[in-house]
């Protein structure tokens, strides 16, 4: 369902100025948001002033900087902070990125804005739920599915075949995509988001899976597929370079593909 | 809302988004998970703007298309009716409803093409994607003042 404003509650309300020491130089503001679980309060945005020459030159270096020297309780995900684990994603600066991968120095207002995944609903600060994210992922079956007998040694793919995966194999689920995806904030129990139709599209791709008619079959319906309203939020924030508007494209090119054929239920 | 106890699933009643997935479960402090800001933080780009004044021609074609079926009626009820109509629609005020509708037409028409090459799958990098939102919108207005302009210049309307 549309919903442009958000709902009571959820609104964030102005939080607290943390002004950097006097005679601090290059100094940046990081404008945070904020939701304790633990308190009766609204989310709230803080603000930190931070001498940017004091961390380093990722917006994660910031956020563990502030953690470390300023505020202990912020909250947020990281791990391997270098653009793999998918973990730090969140909205930085109006776009969904990855936080280990984004440069201050990239951001194009003098206050960065830095809160969690939009839409989705938060656990604490930058810290948002994404069991549907991940229910959704699982329901697409992402894992090979073969007719043919388990082989001696591994299933053999010629390199022409094993290109088309490019551009796919890659995608590290870190919800950056279907998050950034209006089609997704307004029908997220029924569309699937982009994230999930790229990794069902990669195993569609394989030559070496042999269910790709019931693929299709899956995601002939409304609302699953077709919610793409190829928006290109998707393509626009992928921290790695990849297109889920183009997979989804291809999806619904397939669907229409002469051989076509849509199995019995 | 506040007795509720932690953990307990919400009730749908409450949930802000109505999503029923269970994830905007009451919290120690007795508040629903709240939902994340989303327009409110995003930093629009060509093809998210595009998409949205795309809606916006649609709905304002079934709005223009009102005015379309009344000057039809108009001519259907006379000569009387249909000058009345005429004047009303003729003057500036009605000429820019008419523009107004002759752009959202143009920016529909020009938008469709756009989806029609995206649907083949071509110009979805977000470079080539967002040069042909941009193309769309500007060819849109072209096409646009480019009608009005021949409508005025061969004298078919006058201000």
């Amino acid at each position: 369902m549309v919903q442009l404003s958000l709902p009571r509650g959820s609104k964030p309300t102005k939080g607290k100025v943390h002004k950097a020491p006097k005679g601090a130089k290059n100094v940046k503001t990081y404008r945070v948001y904020r939701y304790d679980p633990e308190v009766d309060a609204d989310p709230r945005w803080d603000e930190y002033q931070v001498s940017a020459d004091d961390h380093g030159p990722m917006l994660l270096d910031a956020l563990i900087h502030i953690k470390s020297t300023i505020d202990p309780t912020l909250t947020f995900r990281r791990s391997c902070r270098e653009g793999i684990c998918g973990s730090c994603s969140m909205n930085i600066d109006g776009r969904n990125t990855l936080a280990c991968t984004k440069g201050w120095e990239e951001c194009q207002s003098s206050t960065i804005a830095i809160a969690p995944l939009p839409h989705q609903p938060v656990v604490k600060d930058l810290v948002t739920d994404l069991s549907l994210f991940y229910a959704q992922y699982d329901s697409i079956k992402p894992y090979l599915q073969s007719d043919e007998p388990d082989p001696e040694k591994e299933r053999r793919q010629s390199p022409a075949d094993r290109e088309k995966l490019d551009g796919l194999y890659e995608c590290i689920l870190c919800a950056c995509c279907s998050t950034s995806c209006p089609s997704y904030w307004w029908n997220q129990t029924e569309y699937l988001g982009p994230a999930a139709l790229l990794q069902s599209y990669r195993w569609i791709a394989d030559s070496r899976d042999d269910k790709t008619q019931e693929r299709l079959d899956d995601l002939e319906d409304p609302f699953k597929l077709y919610r793409c309203h190829t928006i290109m939020n998707c393509a626009q924030v992928c921290p790695k370079g990849l297109n889920p508007a183009k997979a989804i494209a291809e999806t619904k090119k397939l669907m229409v593909a002469p051989g076509r054929r849509k199995q019995a239920a | 809302m506040s007795n509720a106890s932690p953990g307990a699933p919400l009730d749908t009643s409450n949930d802000p988004t109505g999503d029923q997935t269970g994830r905007f479960v009451i919290q120690p402090n007795g508040r629903p998970r709240p939902l994340s800001p989303h327009l409110q933080v995003w930093r629009f780009h060509a093809t998210m703007t595009g998409s949205i004044l795309n809606r916006m021609a649609a709905g304002a074609l079934s709005v223009g298309s009102v005015f379309f079926v009344a000057w039809l009626a108009a001519a259907a009820f006379g000569p009387e009716a249909y000058a009345t109509f005429s004047g009303l629609m003729g003057s500036p005020v009605g000429l820019l409803i008419w523009f107004g509708i002759t752009l959202a037409a143009a920016y529909h028409l020009t938008a469709g093409v756009r989806h029609l090459i995206w649907d083949a799958g071509s110009s979805l990098s977000p470079k080539a994607a967002t040069s042909l939102t941009w193309l769309s919108l500007w060819g849109a207005l072209v096409i646009a003042v480019g009608f009005w302009a021949i409508l005025f210049a061969t004298g078919k309307v006058t201000l």
